[in-house]
Parts: C-alpha cells; structure tokens; sequence
C-alpha cells in the first residue's frame, strides 16, 4: 500500500488514486505516423529501478500526478504535478 | 473428569475461575488463562483431530500459531468456525468444539483406510490417477476428492456477527510482546514516540510466560508501557501482512474469547496500520525432526511442552522423552521433570555438551549419540524406540506417553521477508535469519526472529531496536532498564531426519513426508516452489511453520546441496489464517456496493417499476400494470405507446460533462472523431469519440452551450472512463489548452418525451419557448421554464421517434415528471423503462454498448463517414492499421427472425454455409413488424443483406434462420424524428 504526497492534498493512501502508467512517454505529432503511434501506445520500458508514472488522485483532487516510484521497493520519492518535471535518479 | 494432568500451582492461570465447556459432546473443565488445547490436555484428552490424506490420529503437537494438528470445529450453529487452532482458541465458559475430518468417530475412521493404500497415494497420486478419461474429472472425480479432502465444515449460514475495519498511524509499531517486543515499545515510548504494540496472544510476555523467576520485569514493563500514554497496547492482535511503506495489516479479535459479541460489539477488528517505523519481534518457531511414527499422538514439540507445564500448569504426558539436538530444549525436559513427570530419557545425537552433564547432574537418563527411530501406539504414543547416530537398525524402546522434539528454531521472519528483507542463512542457528539492510531502516527485526535468543539478549536487542525505531521516527533515543539473564545454547546439530521404515513426516497438517520430497525431486519438482506444490508441503493452516525448512532440508539433501541454495518459498500474507468475515467487514449484504439512485427513484417505485441495475445505478427495467401477462407484454405496450403516442423515460444515468474555456470546441474536436467547432450556440450534435487504438469509445450527443462553454453527455456506462480520459489527455497531451471540465451527472436530471404526441405535451409544460418544428428544429437546444421551474430542452432522439429531452436541476425532477405526466393525459402518455427504450432503438438501429464493445471500429459499425477528413483526433492515425480497416471485418447489420415465433439471442453466432461469421449483438420483439429482430455484426454484412443465414445457440441448442436486413429498417430517412 502507498502513501502517495499530492501536492495539493497531502499524503493519502493509494486507494485514492488511479494508475496510469509511463509518464515519459509522449503522444507524438498528429502527423508523426502509425509507428510513432503505435510505439506511444504498446511500447514501455518496464524498468527494473525508478519510474516517473502517472497517477490520478481521483478520489481527491483529480489531478493527474507524475509520481517517480521504485519499481522494485516501491519506495516514492517525488511527486509532481503534470507539467513538472522529475529527474529520474541513475540507480 | 477431573483436571488430572494439572499441577496445583504456578503458570498463568487462575484456579479459582472454573470454565465448563464440551469436546466431541463431552463435559470438561478448565480455568480462565487456558486455551482449549491446554485445557484439553489437562484433561488428558490426547487425540484431537484426524490427518487430511491418511486420516491418521493426531493430537496437539504446538502450543501456538504454529498448529499443524489440533484444528476444530469451534462453536456450534451460524457461529460454526472450521479449522480453528485449540492451541490459540482462548477458553471461555460453555465452549463448545468438535474434532473435524473424519467419517464415523474420532476414534475410529472408516476413512483411516487411505493409510493403508498410503504407498499409492503419493506426491502426486491425484495428477497421475485421475487423468483418464478426461470427461470423468468434472462428473466423477473431483467431487470424490472434494468430498474426501478437505477439514472442517463450514457453517453453510449466515454470519450473525459483524466485523469492523480501521486504521491506526502510529510513530512505531511493536510486532510481538515477548522480551525483545515489550523492551522496544519500552524504548520507543520512552523517547516519545506513538506507539502501538500488537500482540497475538492474550497475555503479553511470549517466552517470559515461561519464566516466573523473571515475572517481575514483564510485570515492570507492562505497567510502565500503560503508564505511557502515547503507546497502546493491543493485545489478541495478529499481524498477518507487511506491505509497502510501513503498512502492516493485523486483526484484533475483539470478542472471540466470549461466548459471542456483547450488543454493538465486533466480533473482529480488520487494522490497517500505517507506521512511520516498525519493528518486528515476531520470535520464533521450533521445527520438528523428520522421524518415523513423528506425528504419533504424544509428540509435542519441546517448548509446547515446556510452556504448558510452565505457562498452564499443565502436565503434557506421565512419562515423557526428549529428543532434542541442541541445549536449549532441555529446559523443557527440566520443567516437566519439575512438574513431576517421569522423564524416561532424552535422546540426543550430540556426544557431549553442558546442558547433557546439567541433564545427568539432575539424574535425566541421557543418550548420548542417539537419535529416535520409530514410535510405538497406535490412537496415544506408549513408547520410543531408539537408535544410534548414522545406524539404520532399530535400537531398544523406552515406554513414554509424551516425545518431546526439537530440531531447531526457525525466526519467524515472515513479516520481515514480506517487507523486502533478503534472508541470509546463520550456520550457527541452521536457519534463515533477515538481513539487516541500510534502505530498510524504518523496519527491523529484533530478538528470536532475527536469532537472538534468550531473555537478557532478546530484551537487550529490542531496546536497541525500539530506540533506533525512535530515531527514524524523528525522537531522541531513550534508555530503558534491562534485565540481565544467561541464555541457552540454540545452536543445533545438523540432523533434519532420521531414516527408517514408516512415515516420517516433514509436513504433519499436509501429510508430506521426506520420502514424498525425495519423490518429488525425483520426477523433476525440485525447486522449492515446485516441490511445494507437487507435494502440498507447508500448503496447509500452519504455512510450514513446524516443518517447511526439515522439507527443505529433505530436498538439499535429494540435490546434493546446501539448505541454503534450495532456500524457502515466498512468505506471502496472511501469516496465519483469518476469517473470510474480518476481511469482508462491513461491506456485507447491502453494504457490498453503493447504489446509485436517480432524482426520479421514488417516483418509479411508486410507479411499481421493475428495478435493473447499470452499473451501481438502479434503473426502471419496465413498469407492469395490471393487464400485462408477463415482463414482455409491458415492455411492448410502452414501447407502442411511443411509436403510436408519447412516453417518457428517465435519462438522467446519462454522464454529463461541462466543457468550458478558450480552447474547448479545439480540445472537442480533438477527443472526437467528428467535428465540434463548426457546431452553433443553441445547437446539439452526435459526437462519436474513439480510443487512442482507432476502437470506438464511446458516443452521444454534445451541446453548444456559449461560444467557449459545452455540455457533453456519455453513455450511462462509460461516464467515469470518458471523464478521466478527458481529464488525461487534458493534462499530458495538451496541457497548453485552456480547458475546464466538470462532471454534473449527479446536478441535472433529465427525460425523455418521445413519440408522435411529443411536441403537444411538451408545448403544454414548457414556457417562453417555440417548440414548433420551424423554430425549434431537430437538434436545437435552449434554456426556458418547465412548469415554472428552470429547464433546459434539447430536441434529440434515440427511439427513432419525435422527441425532446427535458433537463432539470435534480431537485426539481419529480415536479417536472409529473407535470409531464399531466400534461400527456390527454395523449396517453406512459412511462417506459430501459427495455422498451432498448426495444425501440435496436428497431431504430442505433448502436448501444453491446455493438459499442470495444472491438468494433466505426467502419464496422456503419458510422465511417463520421470520421473527419480533416484535423486531428484521438484515434485517427491507428485507426488506419489495416486490421481495422480490413473490408472482411463483421459489420453491422439488422435481423430478423424468419418465423416471427421463433425467438433470437443475443450471443448466438451467425452461420453462414455452416462457416461461423459474426455474432447476434443485441435481440428484442418489434411492435412495428411483430416478430424477432436484432443487430448483429456479420462478415461482409453489407452484401449479405436479403439473405437468409443461421443464428446458432449450441448452450439453448438453438439454429434459427434469419434475414439479414439494412440495420436501419424502422424510418430510414429519419423524417419521423424532423417532423
């Protein structure tokens, strides 16, 4: 169980909010083609280590938050807001 | 009977309080402070319960968790609770308990013949016996099994009692109350932190309860713990999981120890604890040694002994041996021989050590270099036969009524192993102990589960701990004062199993043995997981608590490797069984699932509308009045009232979605396939919205409310998706529009006035508004008064009908309904419910969510010329895969039955030359054209239209012929609906 920072509500427990995966994957240009989409929609990295993901506080404020979470601990270490950027860490 | 095996004094029970209570509908008594197994035994009853395969008597072979045997049946009626362990079962006046699995008495079996046909029945025995015929599995051979297997008998009735869940933060939580868990939430506590200190038992102290000479400092401690009034005590709490970030979940059993809940009360508490660090002092397990005739009743593990001479006062045998490999266990050889128990001999394959010369000293006959390799009795152990170290023949047999064992102790490591704790296995202990890890420090473990052992070392390594917890928890460190005790010897010598003829079993609850190990590795199971499942190993109640690492051990050995590189299986929750009731808490019956009502609920009910559920929303199926013969005679007399008259229907289910600010009618044209921006202000469109993948999402009608303000509706199912989906692409596609969005589903209530008569009831309520066809055309949409109250009227239609759409403030619904219902007297209104709404537009041939199923692109569904040429939306580019635009793929098409009688499903596939090539979607009776019509989606459905194929249901055994029709059949040119 999580206990993820939201940045406008405060730590709450995972049950409040929805996953959505990868959050460094971008929707290409609109003429950017099949590949390009195809590759946004199917292809993810599943790292073993850190991920920025995103996460909706849908039982708060609604927000879509980029969340960079240890895949393996678990462990949240920085929780951001959509247009925010977050360093992913090496190891 | 008499308590015959009690002693009259000492342990933690009070004589003066009697407790009656009944085993197998006999009459015992026992005090306040027992457990039922300690009570059992101090009435010397010794056979408990029959094994799972073999049926083979058992009798309490733990005083703990750990029970691999003594599982009843506790209570009686609804309470009934099977597989309940009467080592833990607290003992109050009037229990009740039974023994479990077994046909015919305890004593006597008729099952006990699977130990005769035991060499057949193996590891494995079921995957290779009941493989042929297969046909025979479902009919024949699982329900044998199924009625052979299994343990107690659930009660088959409702639970009388309820159950709470609840949350707890604390600073630091304590797992275990024993020295090391009482000495860290002493520590802790002292340094100011929360804390909470969960305990499984009933009394605090763990192995302190063994020993009165330190019963000062538990009863120090445990005051000084209560005098602090930032820590809480919970005990009777088992934690069962450690999940991420310091949540642990543990159930307090509130009210097992009475007869039932006292009025208001739970009877269990479900606690989700979130800590900021934990320490686990969770002890340890002693394990057994795989001997044969090891699961004889009479065999106890040596502590279980100990404690209940120690802790209950109660002698476990007359004359009891030990057979132990290391010196610790010889305490409990010394307890019994206290308790006036004759010890026969104690048996250790070591040739030497201080606590065999304490032993003789003591004048214990001790063997040196032996081992026990075999069990003499059948339904109670009379004696023990012993050998020598590394020999196979059977030595001489000393007669005893009580074997005490010890191989070892294994650290209860679960909890730490579930919270990410490598474990690294101690060659001093043989056994897995938890890594102690920097990026852990929030959690440690401290004393026997982490191989502490011993009073004076185990408080001291608490302390350490508590103190640390505090710290991480942001307190300054503390000191606590600490007792000082020597501490035994619980270094083992390696001896897992003793070879010889007979069962010697690993897993006493699963009857594995170290021979169906040997098997197992054999045929190829010979990872541990693998072995566990080929064998059932440490698969029952007790998780392998006793035996999990002598089976692992069993299988190093069959590999030719080192316990530790064949290692353990995955500690997952719970650590020991919890009710189904606790879990589920409150969200039983009514409570399972919220129900959504609309603003328009009691006026169905009073309507006596047969109720359907959408989702979590209660809709009105149909409305049955007196006349109609079944549930089909009303939904075609209210979907003939439409088609003839008018009805009305409740809409407000429907999601509703404002969309609001500078960029909306851009963001609209890109979440849709088709086109928002070219839409007027006052005016309504069809809108067909697709997933990122090209597969149709969703579709319904969007407003143009103002120049930068919509309102968008959805299907009553997808309202929550299509709202988050907004609300994604919002903020990581284009966070650069300027757009608001907000859900008011739940603010407006909305219906629907269909049918030829429409327009005159809807003129006779609606105020300052023209609802002629000339100035309120087909998709117009303006705000006026509804019988003088605020509306908003969309002239839309989903019957196929003239129709508009009245919208409310919900709390206006029922004035606006029944203003409607007068106003439509005249014409004969009625009001329809979603199977005559459904009726009408699968004869109109709009598509619903049963065509709209995420499979079907807009081609299918005859929608493509919705797709904008022009511009970007979501789900354009992907939509051009050539599997989506494949000209072969199904496509929607109507259908009718050929004989008006014969009824068609939806589900049934379409055969075309006896080739599968599509699928009927949705099936109603017409009341235009009376018969069976529906919409399906068919291979090269456009071409086949006029041909008659098979609509095949092998389930019903069904092969109706139908007609392939345009889906559009009812009012093609849509002249009804613009009238």
């Amino acid at each position: 169980m999580l206990r993820i920072p939201c940045p406008h509500c405060g730590a709450r427990d995972e049950v409040e909010f929805t996953y959505r995966g990868d959050a460094t994957v971008t929707r290409p240009a609109p003429d950017a083609g099949v590949d390009a989409f195809h590759d946004y929609l199917y292809l993810r990295r599943n790292p073993r280590g850190w991920q920025v993901e995103w996460w909706q506080h849908n039982g708060g404020c609604r927000a879509f938050l980029k969340v960079l979470r240890h895949t393996v601990t678990h462990e949240v270490r920085g929780v951001a807001t959509a247009t925010e950027t977050l360093e992913v860490p090496e190891a | 009977m008499s308590q015959r095996f009690r002693l009259p004094s000492g342990g933690h029970v009070d004589r003066s309080q009697r407790l009656g209570f009944s085993f197998d509908g006999r009459r015992y008594e026992g005090h306040a402070g027992d457990t039922l197994a300690s009570a059992l035994l101090a009435n010397g009853v010794r056979l408990v319960g029959r094994s799972f395969k073999y049926h083979r008597p058992r009798g309490i072979f733990s005083a703990g968790i750990e029970e691999p045997n003594a599982l009843v049946e506790l209570r009686d009626g609804a309470r009934r609770e099977p597989n309940t362990r009467a080592t833990v079962a607290e003992l109050f006046d009037g229990l009740s308990a039974t023994s479990q699995n077994h046909r015919g008495s305890l004593g006597f079996d008729w099952m006990a013949v699977n130990g005769l046909l035991a060499p057949f029945i193996g590891a494995g025995f079921y995957y290779k016996t009941f493989m042929w015929p297969a046909a025979f599995w479902e009919r024949v051979y699982e329900p044998m099994i199924r009625k052979a297997a299994g343990l107690g008998r659930a009660s088959g009735l409702p639970d009388p009692d309820h159950y709470e869940a609840a949350h707890a933060h604390c600073d630091v939580l304590v797992v275990g109350a024993g020295a090391a868990g009482l000495a860290a939430a002493r520590a802790a506590g002292a340094a100011g932190a929360r804390v909470i200190l969960a305990e499984q038992d009933f009394l605090l102290g763990g192995d302190l309860l063994n020993e009165a000479e330190h019963d000062a400092w538990r009863s120090e401690t445990i005051a000084a713990l209560e005098a602090m009034p930032e820590v809480t005590v919970m005990p009777r709490t088992m934690v069962f999981g450690a999940y991420d970030q310091g949540v642990l979940g543990a159930i307090e059993r509130v009210a097992d120890h009475l007869p039932e809940p006292p009025p208001h009360t739970p009877r269990q508490r479900y606690w989700t604890i979130r800590a900021t660090a934990v320490v686990l002092a969770t002890g340890a397990h002693e394990r057994l040694i795989a001997f044969p005739g090891n699961d004889r009743p009479g065999v106890m593990l040596a502590g279980a002994a100990r404690t209940y001479a120690r802790r209950y006062g109660v002698r476990a045998g007359e004359t009891a041996a030990l057979f132990a490999t290391h010196d610790a266990a010889y305490d409990a050889a010394f307890a019994l021989a206290e308790a006036g128990t004759r010890i026969a001999a104690i048996i250790d394959p070591r040739t030497d050590s201080a606590a065999m010369q304490r032993a003789r000293e003591a004048g214990l006959a001790v063997r040196a270099g032996s081992v026990v390799n075999g069990t003499v009795g059948g339904k109670a152990l009379r004696g023990v036969e012993i050998g020598t170290v590394g020999s196979a023949s059977r030595g001489d047999a000393v007669p005893a009524d009580l074997l005490m064992i010890s191989g070892g102790w294994n650290p209860a490591v679960h909890l730490a192993s579930m919270s990410g704790a490598a474990l690294r296995w101690d060659d001093a202990l043989l056994a897995f102990v938890p890594e102690e890890r920097e990026e852990s420090a929030w959690q440690r473990s401290a004393g026997a589960c982490r191989g502490v052992h011993g009073f004076g070392a185990a408080a001291a390594d608490g302390a350490a701990a508590g103190r640390a917890a505090a710290v991480a928890a942001g307190f300054d460190a503390a000191d606590i004062p600490l007792p000082d005790a020597p501490s035994a010897d619980h270094r083992p010598y390696a001896l897992w199993e003793v070879k010889g003829g007979g069962k010697a079993f690993v897993d006493i609850q699963d009857d594995v043995t170290a021979d169906d190990i040997r098997l197992a590795h054999r045929e190829g199971f010979s990872h541990i997981e693998h072995a566990k499942r080929y064998t059932t190993h440490a698969m029952g109640t007790d998780q392998g608590k006793v035996g999990g690492l002598v089976g692992a051990a069993v299988l190093a050995e069959a590999r030719g490797e080192p316990v530790a590189s064949v290692g353990l299986p995955r500690f997952r929750p719970y650590t020991a069984p919890i009710a189904w009731g606790a879990m589920a808490g409150g969200e039983v019956g009514r409570h399972f699932q919220p129900v959504r009502r609309t603003a328009l609920h009691g006026v169905h009910d009073e309507l006596g509308a047969v109720w359907m559920d959408a989702g979590i929303w209660k809709r009105p199926a149909y409305y049955p009045k007196a006349g109609d013969t079944d549930g089909w005679a009303s939904v075609k007399r209210e979907a003939r009232a439409v088609r003839e008259r008018v009805g009305v229907c409740d809409v407000s289910t429907l999601g509703k979605i404002v969309v609001e600010g500078p960029d909306a009618a851009t963001f609209l044209d890109r979440v849709y396939a088709n086109t928002f921006s070219t839409l007027a202000v006052g005016r309504a469109r069809y809108g067909l919205m697709l997933r990122e993948d090209g597969i149709v999402f969703d579709d319904g009608t969007t407003t143009r409310l103002g120049p930068d303000r919509f309102f968008v509706t959805t299907t009553t199912a997808q309202a929550g998706p299509v709202m988050q989906h907004l609300e994604f692409h919002l903020a990581s596609a284009w966070p650069d529009l300027d757009v608001s969005l907000a859900s008011v589903t739940d603010q407006w209530a909305a219906m629907s006035i269909a049918g030829p008569k429409a327009r005159d009831v809807v003129a006779a309520v609606v105020h300052g508004l023209d609802v002629s066809s000339e100035a309120f055309p087909f998709m117009a949409v303006a705000d006026c008064k509804v019988a003088g109250v605020p509306a908003r009227l969309f002239r839309i239609s989903f019957s196929g009908e003239l129709a508009y759409e009245i919208a409310t403030p919900a709390g206006y619904a029922t004035h606006v309904w029944q203003a409607v219902m007068e106003a439509g007297v005249p014409y004969g209104i009625e009001p329809y419910g979603v199977e005559a709404l459904g009726l009408l537009r699968i004869e109109k041939g709009h598509v619903a969510g049963s065509e709209i199923n995420g499979q079907t692109t807009a081609l299918d569904l005859g929608l493509g010329r919705m797709l904008k040429k022009k511009g970007e939306f979501i789900g354009r580019v992907l939509a051009q895969r050539p599997g989506l635009t494949d000209q072969s793929r199904p496509h929607l098409v109507g259908l009718r039955s050929v004989d008006p009688a014969r009824q068609i499903r939806a589900g049934s596939h379409l055969l075309v030359d006896g080739q599968d090539c599509g699928w009927i979607s949705s099936a109603t009776q017409s009341v235009v054209d009376p018969g069976w019509i529906g919409l399906g989606l068919l291979r090269d459905g456009e071409a086949r239209i006029g041909s008659r194929i098979i609509a095949a249901n092998p389930l019903m055994g069904e092969e109706v012929p139908v007609t392939v029709t345009s889906p559009h059949g009812y009012d093609a040119e849509n002249l009804r609906v613009r009238t």
